[in-house]
């Protein structure tokens, strides 16, 4: 009786080992994974939609040269050459801290103005173990004018040289191919005639991108004026491009009725009327450099 | 009688036991030595389990887990060549053979199975070390992979960036399971 029972346990043990080892390798291997978070990347192609910031923060590590231009207006004629006399422009570098906070620098042609910014990625869009349905970036901005000279006018405060800018942008990338962002932005202006500007300006931005090929999309932004002031002269800036990217450059090619290379200049002082036809071409090129290891 | 019942229930679980290893640590590195700049990258994510007794062996290698020195040219590898959020892991599936072998001293063994990366197998063989330290099983290898093979498409602005052939290596450590 006894002998039979341990017969049989022991069968029973062999069937389980036998079992066990006929078993899909690969199934339990797959039962066992742990769940990962897998964060979006590239919503955008660049830290620039077309004028506005983008959600994109750069690498730990990477420094980016960005060199902006915008050519005059294609309606001012043959004999202004639809505009490319005319050469508006800002260089730029940005620098990551870590993956999620960078600074960046820069200094335009536009009243000679420099500019200074911190970004932080506050929210990540992700997948899996986390799931966050989209990204959302912080950046503060602070610009001195430096036009006119002051050496020569010395009765312009360096204060009233000054502005700021904050902007929360908030994007999602629908798919591989689709992305847009909603920012909304928060301009102050220390010095403004306020017969026709506001000290405060408040706007709405959207972009979005559309990826035609890998390496190829189309983009669009709007920057809406909430509180534009009754008798304003400017507009509301409106912007369509190309965006071509290699390696490790990215090159935006642009149309839109804003000289503004940084977001004071893009929200409050775009001049041209898209929809009149005052239309810029411009372009950005960016790149990349990896400073130190990223890992 | 019981304590011999439980003699062979306590071999057989032994016996179970001893024939699955699960991997504890594993290395992944790609190499490829291209005109303009190298790339390289490395993955500490994999996971596997291995049969001794059948010499089946199974790997998941999550591709979003490689790191590279350069972070766009990670967020590029991810985002253009291996398709990430299609297809998220690859995978083989196969065999070893000569483990008595290399458990006897002679480390060489040979893999033979399916690897399934960008959603694309191919039948491959590779040749490897197998060794056995301290209760773990040291397992290494080495092998090329062609990108034609497994459709990762190189853009043509950017031939000369990326090699159309990969060396991969793979350091693997495993314990009873």
């Amino acid at each position: 009786m006894n002998m039979s029972r341990i017969f049989l346990i022991t069968m029973m043990c062999w069937v389980c080992v036998q079992v066990q080892a006929q078993d899909d390798l690969m199934q339990a291997l797959e039962e066992s994974q742990k769940e990962d978070i897998n964060y979006t990347i590239q919503t955008f192609n660049g830290t620039r939609i077309i004028n506005g910031h983008s959600v994109e923060t750069k690498g730990k590590g990477e420094l980016e040269f960005i060199f902006s231009h915008r050519f005059g207006r294609i309606n001012s004629g043959s004999y202004n050459f639809w505009g490319l006399d005319d050469a508006f422009v800002r260089l730029g570098l940005e620098y990551g801290i870590t993956d999620r906070l960078g600074v960046g620098l820069g200094r335009s042609s536009t009243d000679k103005t420099f500019d200074g910014f911190v970004r932080y990625k506050v929210l990540r869009q992700s997948l899996g173990a986390k799931n966050i349905p989209f990204t959302v970036t912080a950046v503060g901005s602070w610009y001195i004018k430096t036009s006119p000279q002051a050496r020569f006018n010395p009765q312009i405060t360096m204060n009233e040289r000054i502005a700021y800018s904050l902007e929360l942008l908030a994007a999602k990338k629908f798919s591989p191919n689709f992305s847009m962002q909603i920012t909304p932005v928060w301009v102050h202006r220390n010095t403004v005639n306020q017969m026709f500007e506001n000290n405060d300006d408040v706007a709405l931005g959207v972009g979005g991108r559309h990826r035609l090929t890998r390496s190829l999309s189309i983009t669009g932004e709007y920057f809406y004026r909430v509180n534009a002031h009754a008798n304003t002269t400017r507009h509301d800036a409106v912007g369509l491009g190309v965006d071509i990217e290699t390696g490790g450059h990215v090159f935006q090619l642009i149309f839109t009725n804003s000289l503004g290379l940084f977001t004071r200049a893009v929200v409050s002082e775009t001049q041209g009327d898209f929809f009149d036809g005052d239309i810029h071409f411009g372009f950005n090129i960016s790149r990349n450099f990896q400073l130190s290891r990223n890992r | 009688m019981k304590l011999l019942a439980s003699f062979l229930l306590i071999n057989c679980c032994v016996s179970t036991y001893a024939q699955k290893y699960k991997s504890e640590e594993s290395v992944i590195t790609f190499f490829s030595e291209a005109a303009i700049e190298n790339i390289a990258a490395t993955n500490s994510k994999s996971t596997s389990l291995f049969n001794t007794e059948t010499g089946e062996i199974a790997f998941l290698v999550p591709i979003g887990g490689f790191t590279f020195e350069k972070s766009l040219m990670q967020q590029h590898f991810n985002e253009k060549y291996m398709e990430t959020h299609k297809f998220p892991t690859a995978s083989f599936k196969g065999k070893i053979i000569g483990i008595e072998k290399a458990l006897r001293g002679e480390p060489e063994v040979q893999a033979i199975g399916q690897l399934s990366i960008h959603g694309q197998t191919k039948e491959i063989e590779a040749d490897g070390l197998l060794k056995l330290v301290n209760g773990k099983i040291m397992m290494s290898s080495s092998f090329m992979i062609e990108l034609e093979d497994y459709k990762i498409k190189i853009p043509r602005l950017l031939w000369q960036n990326i090699a159309e052939r990969v060396e991969v290596k793979i350091e693997f450590t495993y314990g009873p399971l």
